[in-house]
């Protein structure tokens, strides 16, 4: 039977694009030809305001950009600046900035797995009993600095105050909480034929290929590549805390979600043992001027955010302001290669691929 | 006049607004006043009355089930559900009524203009010829035809026309990808759904809906429970509801066929949606759960309403829970899954049917464990040996390694 192509323009506005995502495709039938993604919806500048502020201005911007991850977008920035300024933070601040950072992959990888079961057509069940779990992290977040989403918590030190005597049971009372609600979640979820039929061998991403894309966080590890940046290359105090990294074993979107959810878990212990190991003292130092001014030099270092490695390549003139800013954002790079996986697959496969490579749009535009 | 006389409810109304003779016996209150010679307006009157009444209370059936979906998913996805309007957020459907009317109507330039005005309103008629024929109590039914069953499925069916017309005359290419998966779709599951009630049919000897529920001794959806999954599972699909609603999937083709229609249309196809999730649950009543039958102590209206609304909550329920399956999925489901066990189901019951044709207690006792086994083996072989066929890929369960340091 001959056919006709149909091109169809997907996006900006559609109800699985995860913002102001467009694509433009083909399909042959119901299979997909071509996908061409295309971006820009949600360009604001980031980088170009950046040069205009303060290097403690700056935190601000960056909680824009990830807005479901901004306390590690907050940690990426601030290790630069302290690079840069030769800033040696204070303990408590680190051990703050890090129970904050892996909350807040909690709440990351807990919209990722519910946005990408809602993109399945699981008709916002699954999505509602993640947010819930959110909804406890933003709760503590709003004790630890006032803010749920933008936080703004980190300055280059440490953490711009200590968190109220009130947050650490309740901290405990979630860390008890999440592994029973996680197993709830496991039971519905995991082991659903539909789910396993559906995201089994789709999308399937070699390990060569992600290598060569540079793609990064759980979607590499999906892949079976055991790279972690808190591993490979430590930042903060993470030599200190032991930790198994989950790797999948396809490389397809079951494997992306499985990888998700087992990290969940690990965070959970990462945040337990920082909770055993943070010591009462002053969570910035003191001599950290209110203008930070570094020398003349660049820093850039790599953390790992929840969708994958995340760094603030700065320059500085020496002045107030940095000379250049420029992002190395994740989900930006990791969305590259939405178009090589999902040819050849159904349409239905092409929203599940995108919600499991896991991208914000206010990341790839920034 | 037909079999509408047969119709308790009918005759009692016809009785009072006519001096007929044949009526004296039904007639409580002498108030009947038009003469014998013009008895036709008084069936008039009488039908007009009882299209009204049925009509009204679709719509009202409707607007219950919109409040009692939305708040039953609230309560299934850890939220209040509408709370806003009325007590219990009652009147949240009402409200919603009225905005969707004062919308603007949109007609895309695109669009072939009479289809697309015509088919929200083929959603939404033929769901209302259902209700007539469907026996509610052990007296209270409006019409008895003789092919009940033959009608009922028939007329289910026209949905697939509308929802291709509407996806065709969008001019839309979500819409026209939607339409055409609902005709591959719904065309594939009347197949099972047709042979399963051939299975009801063959237990009550009759394709009357009455005799269905008079013949019903065990329920049916105990009596033959392989005949019972086919149908809930095809009718499911029938009414395009999770985990099949691949023809208006939200976070693929935004609303599918009925991207493109706005205001009163858009209602239309709304209401004709949640009609037929309850006419259709009226139907799995009638012919897997006896109907009316009970005990007695309770009237029987009450008996079908309980149980009509158990099977719309089964509904929710899926709803709640699933995710989407993928065309070709579904596709493999109706055709390598659903229309054999149907085919195992029908000619299970018609041998039993041969061998007993006028069964006793323990014989049918005996046939419904036969049944069971029949269930169990089939759904076992079917599971194990088929499904990697039925999904298209071979799925198992899996779970992550870890990075060794």
């Amino acid at each position: 039977m001959s056919t006709e192509l149909v091109t169809m323009n997907i996006g900006p506005i559609h109800p699985s694009t995860h913002g102001v995502f467009r694509m433009r495709v083909t399909f042959d039938g119901e299979t997909i030809i071509d996908a061409e993604p295309i971006i820009g919806y949600l360009h604001r500048g980031s980088e170009k305001l950046a040069e205009e502020r303060t290097y403690t201005q700056v935190v601000t911007l960056t909680d824009r950009m990830d807005y479901t991850a901004s306390m590690t977008n907050n940690q990426a920035y601030i290790l630069s600046v302290e690079k840069l300024s030769g800033i040696t933070p204070s303990e408590r601040g680190v051990w703050l900035r890090m129970i904050a950072a892996e909350l807040q992959r909690i709440a990351a990888h807990s919209v990722a797995i519910g946005f990408l079961i809602n993109d399945l057509g699981a008709w916002h069940t699954p999505l509602l009993y993640l947010l819930r779990e959110r909804e406890k992290i933003l709760e503590l977040f709003e004790m630890m600095c006032g803010a749920r989403i933008t936080n703004s918590y980190l300055r280059p030190g440490g953490v711009f105050m200590d968190a109220p005597d009130e947050f650490w049971p309740s901290l405990n009372k979630f860390l008890d909480e999440m592994p029973n609600r996680l197993d709830d979640i496991e039971n519905l979820l995991t082991d659903n034929e539909i789910i396993l039929a559906r995201t089994q061998n789709v999308a399937t991403l070699k390990k060569d290929d992600a290598i060569n894309a540079s793609v990064t966080g759980p979607m590499l590890r999906a892949s079976g590549v055991d790279w972690d940046l808190r591993h490979r290359n430590p930042y903060d105090y993470y030599e200190k805390i032991s930790f198994r990294r989950p790797l999948g074993t396809v490389g397809d979107n079951n494997d992306r979600y499985l990888v998700r959810l087992h990290e969940i878990r690990e965070s959970l212990k990462i945040v337990e043992q920082c909770l055993d190991l943070i010591e009462p003292g002053p969570v910035k130092p003191e001599e950290v001027p209110f203008l930070v001014r570094p020398p003349e030099g660049e820093s850039y270092v790599p953390i790992e955010a929840p969708k994958g490695e995340l760094g603030f390549y700065l320059v500085s003139d020496g002045g107030i302001a940095p000379f250049r800013c420029h992002v190395r954002a994740p989900s930006l790079i990791n969305l590259t290669l939405l178009r090589d996986m999902v040819i050849g697959y159904k349409i239905a496969d092409l929203f599940v691929t995108f919600g499991s490579i896991d991208v914000n749009m206010g990341e790839v535009d920034r | 006049m037909g079999p509408v006389r047969e119709s308790f409810i009918f005759e009692f109304l016809y009785c009072h607004l006519s001096l007929e003779a044949s009526c004296s016996s039904v007639r409580v209150l002498n108030i009947a006043f038009i003469p014998e010679n013009l008895s036709w307006i008084s069936f008039i009157l009488t039908a007009f009355f009882w299209i009204f009444v049925f009509i009204n209370a679709a719509l009202v059936g409707v607007l219950a089930l919109i409040w009692g979906e939305r708040r039953l998913i609230g309560k299934f996805q850890a939220r209040l559900g509408p709370n806003r309007w009325g007590p219990l957020g009652l009147f949240t459907p009402v409200a919603d009524a009225i905005k969707v009317m004062f919308k603007e109507d949109i007609e895309p330039t695109l669009s072939d203009k009479l289809i697309y005005v015509l088919a929200p309103i083929l959603m939404v008629v033929p769901v209302f010829m259902i209700f007539p024929v469907i026996p509610y109590g052990a007296k209270t039914f409006l019409t008895n035809i003789s092919v009940g069953v033959v009608f009922v499925l028939a007329i289910t069916s026209i949905n697939s026309l509308s929802v291709l017309m509407a996806g065709w005359a969008s001019g839309n290419r979500f819409a026209i990808i939607g339409g055409i998966r609902a005709v591959a779709m719904l065309l594939s599951y009347e197949i099972p759904m047709g042979i399963s009630a051939a299975g009801v049919v063959i237990v009550a000897g009759s394709l009357s809906l009455s005799e269905v529920v008079n013949n019903q001794v065990i329920p049916n959806a105990i009596f033959q429970p392989l005949g019972f999954i086919t149908f809930l599972v095809a009718s499911t699909a029938e009414l395009n509801r999770s985990p099949f609603d691949i023809t208006e999937a939200e976070s693929e083709l935004v609303a599918g066929y009925m991207t493109d229609y706005s205001s009163m249309k858009f209602g239309l196809f709304y209401l004709g949606e949640f009609m037929a999730t309850i006419a259709s649950s009226a139907i799995i009543v009638t012919f897997y759960f006896s109907g009316w039958r009970g005990p007695t102590f309770i009237p029987s209206e009450i008996w079908f309403l309980a149980k009509w609304i158990g099977v719309i909550a089964i509904f929710i329920w899926f709803r709640a829970t699933f995710p989407r399956l993928r065309i070709d999925q579904i596709m493999s489901l109706a055709w390598k899954g659903l229309f054999e066990l149907s085919l195992i189901n029908i000619l299970v019951l018609a041998l039993m049917i041969a061998i007993w044709p006028d069964p006793s207690g323990m014989q049918l006792l005996l046939m419904t464990l036969i049944n069971w086994v029949v269930f169990f083996l089939s759904i076992y072989i079917f599971g194990k040996i088929l499904s990697p066929n039925l999904t298209g890929n071979k799925i198992k369960k899996r779970s992550v390694i870890y990075g060794l340091d």
